[in-house]
């Protein structure tokens, strides 16, 4: 487009990038904060803000029975009835992604840490009897009767495999990660009741403009987005910072094996970290859900990658980075995929990735959520 | 101990997949052609993914061909064989594969999208594997010289004129034109660029899997365009049309025949109402034999995109085997020479594989319902 255009439009980008940049920041921080605490580049991330998604969708479509459409326009609430649904929507999506990445971590890396206990081992076989038994008939009833059949002497065996408190080469949990990655995905596309066609969450937030900036319409959903975006980062700051968990998050982050020794409990400050991720990954979920009315299987998948790449550019394992990251990156993309034409978004975050790993190869604000204040 | 164990397994098990992959390339050579048993043809397309719809209606289409076939003939059982392909132009190969070595497989009602084709219609040339597209409207796919390339509707050298025509004709100054960078999207809305002339405003294209259209749609708006070409599938054109409603957008929107789709009406919600479609394709209930037999078929259900081209298709097929022919040769040359009315037009191919006529129609979404009232364009 030409340069006169840009000019003309460079509000409305600023706006809409910064909106599409928060919700970068808020899944970048579960990246960041278990790159931090593990160094470990948790691949299933993306898949934790796409479990995000649907718990928003089904608790507004199953629990609070928002139809898509009445009588052919969107369901629009108001006042204090759209407040409480937002409050409860937003809960239920960082419930679901704090779930998940709670689990993920229980069952998948920490019995590849060595420290691997019966509830690992039970659903790790479960999910063993499971897969297996689609060998001998894909039918999900037939699986689901005979992985549980089977759940009890393989995970007697993992058990024991587990019993040789061995851990596991880094590559295995990168591996994992990838694997985990698309287990989630694919179980949601394939038994996931639209399978792998698009979902539409029901809207309730009317998409009014709520004030004008430089000229530019500044919608509602926009101003929530950020807004959110910024109180739940503040929070996260705040209970890094100030409270007695956070504190361990910080130590563990700087030595473990120190931490451990002093005292620290360095699984629970996993489960925690893990946790703050993915509460951090719902409410990316819920507020993309507000702008987008959409949700399927991979939408995590691209997202997850642009959040990946705003963490490493505001520097990895940096609370503070992965929100200037994520800011960056929506606005860059915005601003070129509106000079060179959308079908180059994702070759320029990237080329502006290379270009500052380039100068500051730890990213803009360096790495470590140890060293680096929080 | 144990570790060169589980080497020696897994050194045993890759040697014995070797040998597999090594016998079954054997066995497709040989086999190419012959078969055991009933005769197969094939759907080769999207049954699942982001258009996966549109193959969904086009199988319909083929599955009723054959049930009639089969019922009419007790001694000539045609079976249908799904490929799906989820339209995807890197799976496709693979499945094309798997179509030519199964020998029983004497026809392809697809491959469903223009990607694909591109991706697979040199092997099915070369394997000698006659198809007829219900739906597959990049004009290049005609221009390589397939002699097994057959197509059951107009392609986009005639639907882009066609568009452009509509556009003019409603009085539009101010088009935007975008596109999904797909070979359909892209190639027709290149199509309908330079047919435009002055009245173009080019918006480039977009990534149809990103969730947020905005830095496309914030241009649009602030070219002050009064319509809004998208050259793409339905999924993406359901989110494009409701994220520039959003955004205040009150431009009037043109879609192609890869929007004709309940599923656009999905992702649009409100927004879809009153969107212009384009398709070489004929109205759904045109022809009202064929609308009585599929609703008969499918529980009452009517016929949507595609699923009359598809019908067509199946039946030259059809055609060629109850005339005797059965092997892919003679198929495809009885193709050649095939001049027979269909349901949606008279089925007579050229030399490339373009069937004669040119028609495109103008439908438009009307109460949350596909509406095919605005008729013939031109």
């Amino acid at each position: 487009m030409s340069d006169w255009l840009i000019v003309q439009t460079f509000w409305d980008l600023t706006v809409t990038g910064l909106a599409l940049g928060s919700i970068y920041s808020l899944v970048a921080l579960g990246y960041t904060l278990v790159y931090g605490v593990l160094r470990l580049i948790n691949f299933a991330h993306s898949e934790i803000f796409m479990v995000g998604t649907f718990g928003s969708l089904i608790t507004a479509t199953q629990l609070l029975n928002i139809p898509l459409l009445e009588d052919g326009a969107y369901p629009y609430r108001t006042g204090l009835t759209l407040v409480f649904f937002l409050v409860v929507l937003l809960f239920a999506a960082m419930l679901m992604s704090g779930i998940g990445a709670v689990a993920l971590e229980r069952v998948a890396y920490r019995s590849l840490r060595g420290n691997g206990d019966i509830v690992g081992a039970v659903v790790l076989a479960f999910l063993t009897g499971f897969v297996a038994t689609m060998i001998i008939r894909d039918e999900t009833q037939f699986n689901f009767i005979a992985g549980a059949i089977l759940t009890a002497p393989i995970a007697w065996f993992y058990l024991r495999l587990f019993g040789r408190g061995k851990k596991a080469p880094r590559l295995a949990f990168l591996i994992t990660a990838i694997g985990a990655s698309t287990a989630i995905a694919e179980a949601v596309g394939i038994w996931g009741h639209k399978g792998r066609e698009q979902y539409q969450t029901p809207r309730i937030l009317e998409k009014t403009t709520l004030f004008n900036l430089f000229g530019t319409e500044v919608r509602v959903d926009y101003v929530v987005v950020i807004v959110g975006a910024l109180l739940m980062m503040i929070s996260l700051a705040l209970f890094v910072n100030r409270t007695k968990l956070g504190r361990g998050v910080r130590a563990v982050a700087q030595d473990a094996e120190t931490a451990r020794i002093l005292g620290v409990n360095v699984d629970l400050i996993i489960l925690v970290t893990f946790a703050l991720g993915g509460v951090m990954a719902g409410g990316a979920a819920m507020l993309f859900t507000l702008v987008y009315d959409q949700s399927r299987f991979n939408i995590g998948f691209i997202l997850g990658v642009k959040s990946f790449t705003a963490a490493v550019l505001g520097g990895i394992g940096n609370v503070k980075g992965a929100l200037l990251g994520g800011f960056v990156l929506g606005l860059v993309e915005n601003y070129g995929s509106a000079i060179f034409g959308g079908q180059w978004k994702d070759v320029i975050a990237f080329v502006v990735l290379l270009v500052v790993l380039m100068f500051r190869p730890n990213g803009i604000l360096g790495e470590s959520l140890g060293r680096a204040r929080v | 101990m144990k570790k060169s164990r589980v080497w020696r397994a897994s050194a045993l098990i890759v040697g014995l997949s070797l040998v597999g992959v090594a016998c079954g390339g054997s066995d497709d050579a040989s086999s190419a052609e012959s078969c055991d048993g009933a005769l197969k043809i094939a759907f080769f397309g999207a049954l699942t993914g982001d258009a996966g719809n549109l193959g969904q209606n086009i199988k319909k289409g083929l599955d009723l061909a054959v049930a009639e076939h089969n019922a009419a003939n007790a001694d000539s059982q045609i079976t249908v064989e799904a490929y799906d392909s989820q339209g995807d132009p890197d799976q496709a190969p693979a499945l094309a594969d798997k179509a030519i070595a199964d020998g029983c497989v004497k026809g392809i009602v697809g491959p469903a999208f223009s990607g694909e084709s591109n991706a697979v219609n040199g092997k099915f040339q070369e394997a000698g594997l006659p198809l007829v597209t219900p739906s597959a409207t990049n004009p290049d796919l005609a221009k390589n010289g397939w002699t097994v390339f057959h197509r059951a509707l107009a392609g986009d050298d005639k639907q882009g004129p066609g568009i452009v025509a509509k556009i003019t004709a409603d009085g539009k100054t101010k088009v935007g034109v975008v596109d999904d960078n797909s070979e359909y999207g892209k190639g027709l809305a290149d199509i309908v660029r330079s047919g435009l002339g002055d009245k173009l405003v080019d918006l480039k294209s977009l990534d149809a899997e990103s969730s947020d259209y905005s830095a496309v749609i914030t241009q649009a708006k602030s070219a002050g365009v009064d319509a809004v070409f998208f050259g793409g599938y339905y999924a993406a054109a359901g989110k494009l049309a409701k994220q520039m409603q959003d955004s205040g957008v009150t431009a009037q929107t043109y879609f192609p025949d890869g929007v004709l789709d309940k599923g656009f009406i999905e992702a649009g919600g409100p927004a879809a109402e009153g969107a212009i479609i384009t398709c070489t394709c004929a109205p759904f209930d045109s022809n009202a034999a064929f609308l009585k037999s599929f609703r008969d078929q499918f529980n009452g259900e009517d016929p949507a995109t595609y699923a009359a081209e598809a019908y067509d298709a199946a039946n030259a097929f059809l055609d060629a085997i109850k005339d005797g022919k059965t092997t892919r040769g003679d198929i495809n040359s009885f193709l050649d020479s095939y001049d027979k009315a269909g349901v949606t037009k008279q089925l007579k191919w050229d030399e490339a594989g373009e069937v004669a006529g040119s028609a495109v129609y103008a439908y438009t979404i009307k109460d949350g319902k596909i509406d095919g009232t605005l008729g013939l364009i031109e």
